[in-house]
């Protein structure tokens, strides 16, 4: 490489160096405690993610590789990576609080977030199988700590080892395909390696093998059923910012990179994959919201909730083509704008992890905090996919590409679903809406919240009232993806 | 060809010789004098509680060790590196800046953190 080379790769991953370097200073001024360091630190991330945002808007006026062709920046990626500055910023400001409350304010905090966050820009813009992997390890190392990060409680502990101990299962799974497919195709380069599989026989038992264990690994990674038992667990011991951020960020890069994969540059893998994929929706979107129905922690059920979301995902990427991948796109947004308005809510009604997070803590809130409230209705109505919320179009999209590819009946299917999995939805809203409370929620909004819960409500209402719109940017990226 | 081997095989026999002839002579001159502060582990440093193979390791071995890796994988790479600096020129030079430095702020958070100070 010469040094013009060079220097345009520099400037093409330029978002990804602000973040590390904004880390790495948050990370040395987290070492000098002092009053009120925590907003410091909360703003100085959340300034150097909005600037890394400008920069990937400013480059994505024109799509290059860079690094040789490891890296890419195009239409797709910033579109993924815009959703993760969201999540993170979002994370972000609901993060101070809780961290407060559990007395678990430490500097470290932030500079993980930031590191989890340039491991999922990584991995969203790798063109390349081992820049994707180094991407998804970044992530994850960093979420690990972040999901044992109350030190002196113990269900964050066990959460942090069990998820250390299957994300290494996983990641090791992932390995291995990447491994097999690397000795089929002498390349670890998406393209290339898509170029080479083209003269590769679809009925090559080591083909098969290859796609077998990389899917498995990236099912494991969005909680698809067979591979979830670790999400209930995890996402309840997790401190709930942390929580909302796996929820959301984690698997936005798990799906773009599933996306980048199976449906744009290893497409000729659809006949091996397409049949077992098919199952584990359809399985994910079933237990997903049974298991759903008779959880009593709320964040338990957010999780389940969350597998089940991912099962609409996998609908998504059945319906494949632009159509597919737009409303898969469109979906994340949805997910995640709402998502995390929910989990301020959970943040707010917090009453120490040692307690856990009841259902119950929800009932009479309409009474004590009507604000709120209204809220959290508009954030279950949108997870449980009801107009005229974001979440409905979501949905909807989701379902019109699925009938479009000729899957009528997986539509059906999923349309079932979703109605048994509004239920446990709709008993929260009943909690806080029908139901007395002797001793109601008494919390003061921080302005920090009020922000993100205004964010994440005007995002959600937003989003069904001009679907198409949010329809026309998702679909503009995910046909620049696939040009 | 077997033959090739003969003298591996001629310094092995030496060596199981020699050394047989070493741990013979030092038995038989030297005094056996055996007491407890003789038979620990280590005659020196800090007090051992428990058998290493409980898996009962001083914590903050792990963090020696870890601030090991770092200086190790950074050693890995700078041998490398410079062989081929010349080749590479001032791109190369500023490029292993870039990485020290980067290893540098995790040293210094570790140092601030107090991992090189040792608690008894």
């Amino acid at each position: 490489m010469d040094l013009t080379q060079i220097t345009s790769s520099v400037l093409a991953s330029g978002p990804e160096i602000i973040i590390i370097l904004g880390a790495c200073v948050a990370l040395m001024l987290s070492l000098v405690p002092r009053p009120g360091q925590g907003a410091l630190l909360a703003g100085l991330s959340l300034v150097m993610i909005a600037l890394a945002a400008a920069m990937s808007l400013t480059l994505a006026q024109n799509p290059q590789t860079a690094y040789g062709g490891m890296f890419v920046n195009d239409g797709f990626s910033t579109f993924f990576k815009m959703l993760l500055y969201l999540g993170t910023a979002l994370t972000i400001l609901i993060s101070d609080r809780y961290l407060g409350t559990e007395d678990a304010a430490k500097g470290e905090y932030y500079v993980l977030l930031l590191f989890a966050l340039s491991g999922a820009m990584i991995m969203v813009s790798g063109k390349d199988l081992l820049i994707i992997y180094v991407g998804l390890e970044l992530q994850a190392l960093s979420i690990y700590v972040l999901v044992g990060f109350l030190t002196t409680n113990t269900r964050s502990n066990e959460a942090a080892l069990k998820y250390v101990i299957l994300g290494a299962f996983s990641s090791g799974l992932l390995l291995f395909g990447l491994s097999l497919l690397y000795g089929l195709t002498g390349t670890t380069q998406l393209e290339a390696m898509g170029e080479a599989l083209d003269s590769v026989e679809t009925s090559s038992p080591l083909l098969a093998l290859a796609t077998v264990f990389l899917i498995v690994g990236l099912l494991f990674k969005v909680g698809a059923v067979p591979f979830h038992m670790w999400v209930p667990d995890i996402y309840e011991g997790a401190p709930s910012p942390v929580t909302g951020f796996m929820s959301t960020v984690g698997k936005v890069a798990a799906v773009a990179v599933i996306l980048r994969l199976l449906i744009q540059d290893l497409a000729m893998l659809d006949p091996i994959w397409r049949g077992s994929v098919e199952a584990v929706a359809v399985l994910t979107l079933a237990a997903g919201s049974f298991a759903a129905l008779v959880q009593t922690n709320i964040k338990r059920m957010l999780a389940y909730s969350s597998i089940a979301h991912g099962g609409f995902l996998l609908l998504g990427l059945l319906a494949g083509g632009s159509e597919g991948l737009a409303s898969v796109m469109l979906y994340l947004l949805i997910f995640t704008v709402t998502n995390l308005g929910l989990f301020a809510v959970i943040v707010l009604l917090n009453r120490g992890a040692g307690q856990g997070e009841n259902i119950q803590d929800f009932s009479g809130l309409a009474k004590s905090q009507p604000g709120v409230a209204l809220m959290a209705l508009v954030f279950l109505l949108s997870l449980a996919g009801i107009p005229p919320t974001g979440g409905f179009f979501a949905k909807f999209y989701v379902l019109v590409a699925l009938v479009d590819a000729g899957f009528v009946l997986l539509a059906v299917f999923a349309v079932l679903l979703s109605a048994i999995a509004a239920w446990f939805y709709l008993r929260v809203i009943m909690l806080m809406y029908m139901e007395q409370n002797d001793q109601p929620a008494v919390f003061q909004v921080s302005p920090a919240i009020g922000w993100a819960l205004i964010v994440t409500f005007t995002g959600t209402v937003l989003t069904g009232v001009l679907p198409a719109w949010f329809l026309g940017v998702s679909k503009a990226a995910a046909t620049a993806g696939l040009g | 060809m077997p033959i090739d081997f003969l003298p591996v095989f001629l310094m092995v026999a030496v060596v199981i010789a020699l050394s047989a002839f070493i741990l013979t002579l030092s038995r038989l001159i030297r005094p056996h004098n055996p007491y407890p502060e003789k038979n620990r582990p280590y005659e020196c440093g800090v007090d051992h509680v428990g058998e290493a193979s409980a898996g009962m390791f001083k914590v903050q071995y792990f963090v020696i060790a870890i601030l090991f890796v770092v200086f190790d994988v950074e050693t890995m790479f700078l041998f490398p590196w410079a062989v081929v600096l010349k080749d590479m020129g001032l791109f190369g030079y500023v490029e292993m800046f870039v990485f020290i430095v980067l290893l540098l702020v995790g040293f210094a958070y570790a140092w601030i953190k107090g991992a090189l100070e040792w608690v008894s």
